[in-house]
């Protein structure tokens, strides 16, 4: 026999002879014994005496074994106290009786030494894989507490970096479950300087922690970039850079990029494994928006794709964008509500203007699920007219550095930087380090903007405005676009930048020369023009363009092209916010 | 009838094994509980105490199986039965063949001490 963990174990008999036998026989074992010769004398030593064992006779004076046993097993609470019934008893129904009142097994009379020392070896370890189970569910409660803290102040950050920027505005509706973030889904969107918006719309692979980190730099990234006036196709490339970078092999983010200009009327959209989405025209129509590239943070920067599908629209178009969850959602049968589903809610939609509701009814009553406990992200953006679309950078908080106020400063790009980069981020950015010139961001980034784009489309590229006047040149235009830009060798834009201040703000001088012809600035400068730019071309009646020109001069103080209209000048003139 | 032995040998030398030095007080203490017990059955026949008498007819019978008398013990649980169903008269006539076999217990118990 091999010598076992020694117990603590208490006995409780009336019948001294049997005690005497069982005590000695304990302690011949190696166990400690308290002995007791009825119930009651059992349950008032059980608290102090802590045993690992109960033995108990079943009928006994004063107290018997039974109610002993149900006393025992209350004061052991959670922990398990093992308690044996000493019994010659023989009848099924007291033995029964015996196990309902939480006895563990039975010791019959004559005692075997054999037996006994067996059972004792048994309960022992049972007793033992008991406490090392407590501990392990307590361990695990600990550390489920841990996570679930862990888990809420993540969220607190996040919450703090990846807000949902300008979400509220007006002419965005959307849906995101509130703990969305754990299930990977992002969503978010930002005024741009130009006085549109962006939207980015996207889904982690996998859940919980893990999905949520990587929607951090995507967040930041995304909301600096976009403010500061970088492109969709700009945020994008940077995104996924920082992804595939950061990410590890197999994970990857499903997004949608969109890009609203209200000025232009005009969508930008780029669609990298989400569902299709949908553009609702007024007048009934409807575009797909389909995913054309691979999810960000897969493909490395040199075959990234970030070009951005154009859709010219009118106030009023809707653009609806959705996550996977949305055609995963589940009903009770684990049928997925899938897209066939989605087409027909879509088509017996009552409002295009607000699909979302619509949308969040029809999935609802499939799944039978009614709680907000769905994994659905979806947001639609309706195309207002740029008057209405009250932008955001005036609330855009103040530094409280001291910027600098008297500079003047070059930029010029040159060959194929022309046609890869935009200079206007870092224009914008160099302007808005000038103490209250941040409140006119979105001012100086259309002037800035305006001369930019009449500077290489016009200028550089040489294009015709006229192009734009029907839809069908309108994506003409944009694809001679690509097509020269392919050929900018030998070409320039420069800006030149000179602020000083004065008592009621300060003055900036934008002057902005390229390589190109020029054009015919004085025809669309002329009261009532509403012609298109064009340097060579006939004028005729243009609805799409033109009208940057006469923006700029309502807001600059002078506006003076010279050099046939290769070199224009702005001055603008700004007063810093009284009160 | 009753073919069970007086003294199981073979259990009251693992208890004498088990309980060494104490064997003796064992054995006395046995004896002195055990005619206790006679005298408390009589009693309880006196009284027509059945449930009284049934208990102690439990309690002798365990403590009679334990020590290594069986054939005492069985004695002990047709005084239980009997105490149980309230048959007194009977409960009597099994008291008297329980205090019989004690004493023949004793005698030979007594030949195991030192």
């Amino acid at each position: 026999m091999t010598k076992s963990q020694a117990l603590r174990i208490l006995i409780a008999d009336d019948s001294d002879s049997d005690r005497l036998i069982l005590k000695t026989l304990m302690r011949r074992l190696g166990h400690q014994v308290r002995a007791a010769a009825n119930g009651s004398e059992a349950v008032a030593i059980f608290p102090d005496y802590e045993p690992d064992i109960v033995l108990l006779d079943v009928l006994m004076p004063v107290m018997d074994g039974i109610t002993a046993a149900r006393k025992i097993k209350a004061l052991a609470g959670e922990e398990l106290v093992p308690v044996i019934f000493l019994t010659s008893l023989t009848d099924a129904d007291a033995l029964a009786r015996c196990l309902d009142a939480g006895g563990d097994d039975f010791l019959t009379k004559p005692y075997n030494k054999v037996v006994i020392q067996a059972k004792l070896g048994a309960f022992s370890r049972m007793r033992q894989m008991h406490q090392t189970l407590s501990q392990q569910r307590d361990l695990i409660g600990e550390r489920n507490r841990q996570l679930l803290e862990e888990q809420q102040l993540a969220k607190r950050v996040f919450d703090n970096i990846a807000h949902t920027g300008c979400l509220d505005a007006d002419n965005l509706q959307y849906h995101a479950s509130p703990m969305s973030i754990f299930n990977g889904d992002i969503l978010f969107a930002c005024p741009t300087p130009a006085g549109g918006m962006q939207v980015l719309i996207g889904d982690f692979t996998g859940h919980g922690l893990p999905a949520a980190i990587g929607a951090l730099p995507v967040a930041e990234i995304f909301y600096s970039m976009t403010s500061m006036g970088f492109s969709g196709s700009d945020v994008l490339r940077e995104i996924n850079d920082k992804l595939c970078r950061i990410l590890p092999t197999g994970m990857f983010c499903c997004a949608a990029m969109i890009q609203a200009d209200f000025h232009l009327n005009q969508l930008r959209v780029w669609n990298g494994g989400l569902p299709d989405g949908v553009l609702f025209r007024q007048d009934g129509g409807r575009d797909l928006l389909l995913s054309r590239h691979l999810p960000l943070g897969v493909v490395k920067a040199s075959r990234f794709d970030a070009g951005m599908d154009v859709f010219h629209t009118r106030a009023g178009d809707t653009l609806l964008m959705m996550t996977d969850g949305v055609l995963e959602a589940e009903n009770a049968a684990a049928e997925r509500y899938g897209e066939t589903r989605l087409r027909q809610a879509l088509d017996n939609a009552p409002d295009h203007k607000a699909p979302i509701g619509t949308l969040l009814e029809s999935i609802r009553s499939f799944t039978g699920e009614q709680s907000g406990r769905d994994d659905l992200t979806m947001v639609s953006l309706n195309m207002v007219v740029a008057s209405e679309f009250r932008e955001v950078a005036e609330r855009l908080p103040q530094s409280a550095l001291k910027g600098p106020a008297a500079w003047h400063c070059v930029y010029e790009v040159k060959d194929d930087t022309i046609a890869g980069s935009s200079p206007l981020p870092l224009l914008l950015h160099i302007c808005m380090e000038v103490p209250g010139l941040r409140r006119k961001s979105a001012e100086v980034y259309t002037l800035l903007s305006e001369l930019y784009t009449n500077a290489l489309e016009h200028g550089v590229l040489g294009l015709s405005s006229d192009l734009k006047s029907s839809a069908d040149g309108f994506s003409d235009y944009y694809v001679r676009r690509e097509q020269r830009l392919d050929r900018v060798e030998g070409h320039f834009i420069r800006f030149e930048l000179t602020h000083s201040t004065s008592p009621q703000g300060g003055r900036l001088v934008i002057v902005c020369e390229d390589s190109g012809q020029g054009f015919d600035h004085d025809r669309v400068l002329a009261p009532g023009a509403t012609g298109a730019l064009a340097s060579h071309a006939d004028n005729q009646q243009g609805k799409y363009s033109g009208r940057g020109l006469q923006l700029i001069q309502k807001l600059g103080h002078s506006l003076r092209y010279s050099e046939y209209g290769s070199r224009a000048e702005i001055v603008y003139d700004w007063e810093s916010a009284t009160g | 009838m009753n073919d069970k032995p007086h003294l199981d040998e073979e259990a009251l030398t693992e208890l004498q094994d088990v309980m060494e030095d104490e064997f003796d007080v064992l054995i006395g203490t046995y004896l002195k509980d055990s005619s206790d017990r006679i005298s408390f059955l009589r009693n309880a026949i006196g009284t027509a105490d059945a449930d009284a008498f049934a208990r102690t007819a439990h309690s002798f019978k365990g403590s009679s199986i334990n020590i290594g008398a069986p054939r005492l013990g069985e004695l002990c649980l047709k005084a239980e039965k009997a105490g149980k169903d309230n048959r007194l008269d009977e409960a009597a006539v099994v008291v008297d063949a329980i205090e019989s076999e004690f004493q023949q217990v004793e005698q030979t118990l007594k030949r195991f001490l030192a």
